[in-house]
């Protein structure tokens, strides 16, 4: 049986101005034990979709299953099976991490006694122990998300919402709640998380959902939407202008690139680019490669696909979203310096 | 990081009633609304504050130029002042209740709330009562500052214990009101004046500072027959302070305590139902 299940989903929202139709039919399926991702830019109908399957929100036409019970009808059970930790960390800002846990422990109708065990094995586990009764006023952003997940535990939900959890983060950060979110995955916990990171999905997801404009526009692993965008790419930028179209000769070679079409050269920024398949031992070739002919290497990266990217192969055209196309492909772009 | 190993299911829904779960998922929430007072200090000086400048402002500075009719001398004043003063500090109740509600909704617990298996009630129910037994403090640090200016009450113990009753009954009446508004704008900045502006028209209709027969005779049975009205009435005949009336033979002047009773009930009757409908079906963001 699959832990949720979606068919259909129609959610319009409408206002004086204008009518915006926030899920066109979306479909899911996410069988128990593993995570989807939901992978899309702002506006494309994630969170839409995260409050109809936590019951937030009932849709104007379609139906939604979490774990055989009905999001409308049975409301009531499926709260009571699911945990939901947010973008917007929603935890009371003046009440210390103990207090907020042991409140939301009571609100899932555990005795108070056992709310505060609960609570301190939590804040165990999320490593706020020492941090435990301090005001969350003064937490950090990392720390508010981390208890925000930990609230969701409380009841050892059986699927696990998570809506944009590391939006924000720094990265080291980033990385703890991942971990977090590995570990909940571990112990069988099935997860629909949304995204605006292609690379948050790969770590984190066994399958991925994209969608735009409120439908799912293409499924699949992180890997066959890779290769759908064509993998990892290296550029090289190389110190004079002369050297660019040797460079490609040599790399198209070096790198055993049967389809020229996959390169590109830039005169003007003196800018190569070419897959790289072996990701970063194709980049020490590279290296390699150039060094032994003598041609100066003024920069040189590991490109990997963004949403931006997957959003260009599948739909034509960039994401309607300005930033985040932007700032992913910068991020991405750093990490894979070598 | 072994976790998990002692399961702490939550009790099955079936095991409590709806109305126990909702009498105990308020009783949490209202201990949360008290957790928070006193962690913003700000807000509690302001409470306190504002109501004692009234007292001293109207005592003393409007004091003398308002004669109360049939009651002469400089004291009768501040007696009838004291309990416009209560009814008006209970009424403006509306305003925590829509600020704390619209900062929820803005930060997204609400959202978390309704995710969770708690009584749809819970949340507002929670603020209200907190709230409630906030104002019952802001009353006792009013009525310390009456007994200063020379109010006293004539009747009995009992009867002015009946009137803090009535009045901490009208502030859970008008919290809900405001729990209505603060559901309805979301942004707390918006929600501090749209729980707020409407009041000050109705208290100052009303016979809270000036006896209604020196208000034109058109506005009389409007400032007579308001809510507000009807509460300082009751509690002016409890506390056996003057309280003269424009036509005192009709039923406000009759049954003060019996009208204030009758609003009360009408306001929760109204506003207790939209509010929670308003819950249930907030969007959010």
């Amino acid at each position: 049986m699959a832990a949720v299940e979606a068919t259909g989903l129609v959610k319009t929202f409408r206002s004086r101005k204008n009518t915006v139709k926030a899920l066109d039919g979306i479909d899911l399926e996410v069988p128990e034990g593993t995570v989807l991702g939901l992978l899309g830019p702002n506006g494309a109908g994630k969170t839409t979709t995260v409050r109809v399957l936590t019951t937030l929100m009932a849709p104007d036409a379609g139906s939604a299953r979490v774990l055989g019970h009905d999001v409308v009808k049975e409301a009531d059970t499926v709260r009571q099976l699911v945990g939901l930790s947010g973008q917007y960390a929603a935890v009371d800002e003046l009440l210390t991490g103990r207090e907020n846990l042991w409140m939301f422990g009571r609100l899932y109708r555990l005795s108070s006694q056992q709310a505060k065990q609960r609570a301190d094995e939590l804040l165990e586990i999320f490593d706020l122990t020492d941090a435990a009764d301090r005001i969350l006023k003064t937490y950090s952003g990392g720390m508010r998300r981390r208890l925000d997940l930990a609230g969701s535990l409380i009841a050892h939900p059986k699927v696990l919402f998570l809506d944009e959890p590391t939006t924000g983060l720094d990265p080291r950060s980033r990385l703890d709640l991942w971990q977090i979110i590995r570990d909940r995955v571990r112990e069988g916990v099935t997860i629909l998380l949304t995204t605006q990171y292609l690379e948050e999905a790969d770590e984190l997801a066994d399958s991925i959902a994209v969608v735009d404009h409120g439908s799912v526009i293409a499924r699949g692993t992180a890997d066959e939407l890779k290769a759908k965008v064509g993998g990892e790419r290296i550029e090289v930028v190389v110190h004079e202008p002369g050297d660019t179209t040797r460079a490609l000769e040599l790399l198209t070679t070096a790198l055993a690139v049967t389809d020229p079409e996959a390169t590109s050269l830039d005169e003007h920024s003196k800018r190569v680019t070419l897959p790289a398949p072996g990701g970063s031992a194709a980049l020490v070739e590279v290296i390699r490669t150039l060094d032994a002919n003598g041609i100066r290497i003024a920069d040189i990266g590991l490109r990997r696909p963004t949403l931006d990217d997957v959003f260009l192969s599948l739909t034509g055209h960039a994401t309607d979203n300005p930033d985040t196309g932007a700032d992913e492909s910068a991020s991405a772009a750093a990490k894979g310096r070598a | 990081m072994s976790t998990d190993v002692t399961p702490t299911r939550p009790a099955e829904a079936g095991q409590q009633s709806p109305f126990a779960r909702a009498v105990s998922d308020a009783g949490i929430l209202a201990w949360r609304t008290l957790k928070r007072i006193p962690r913003t200090p700000d807000m509690l000086i302001y409470a306190t504050i504002q109501p004692i400048m009234f007292v001293l402002l109207f005592a003393y500075v409007f004091g003398n130029a308002i004669p109360i009719p049939g009651f002469p001398g400089a004291r009768a004043y501040r007696e009838f002042l004291m309990s416009g003063i209560f009814a008006q500090t209970m009424a403006f109740a509306v305003a925590s209740a829509s600020v704390g509600l619209a900062d929820d909704m803005s930060k997204g617990l609400i959202d978390r709330f309704r995710s969770l298996p708690m009584a749809r009630s819970g949340v507002i129910a929670g603020r209200v009562i907190g709230d409630v037994v906030f104002n019952a403090f802001v009353m006792l640090v009013m009525v310390i500052c009456g007994f200063i200016v020379g109010w006293r009450w004539h009747n009995g113990f009992g009867q002015a214990m009946a009137a803090f009753a009535i009045l901490l009954l009208f502030a859970f009446a008008m919290l809900w009101v405001g729990a209505l508004i603060g559901l309805s704008v979301g942004s707390p900045e918006v929600a501090a004046s749209a729980g707020l502006i409407w009041l000050f028209p109705l208290t100052f209709l009303s016979n809270a500072f000036v006896p209604t027969p020196n208000l034109p005779s058109a506005l009389q049975p409007v400032a007579e027959w308001n809510p507000i009205s009807s509460i300082v009435a009751a509690c002016r005949h409890l506390f056996g302070n003057p309280s003269p009336f424009a036509s005192p033979d009709g039923f406000p002047a009759q049954h003060p305590v019996w009208l204030s009773l009758i609003w009360c009930a009408v306001i929760i009757g109204v506003f207790a139902p939209l509010a929670v409908r308003k819950y249930r079906r907030t969007t959010g963001h």
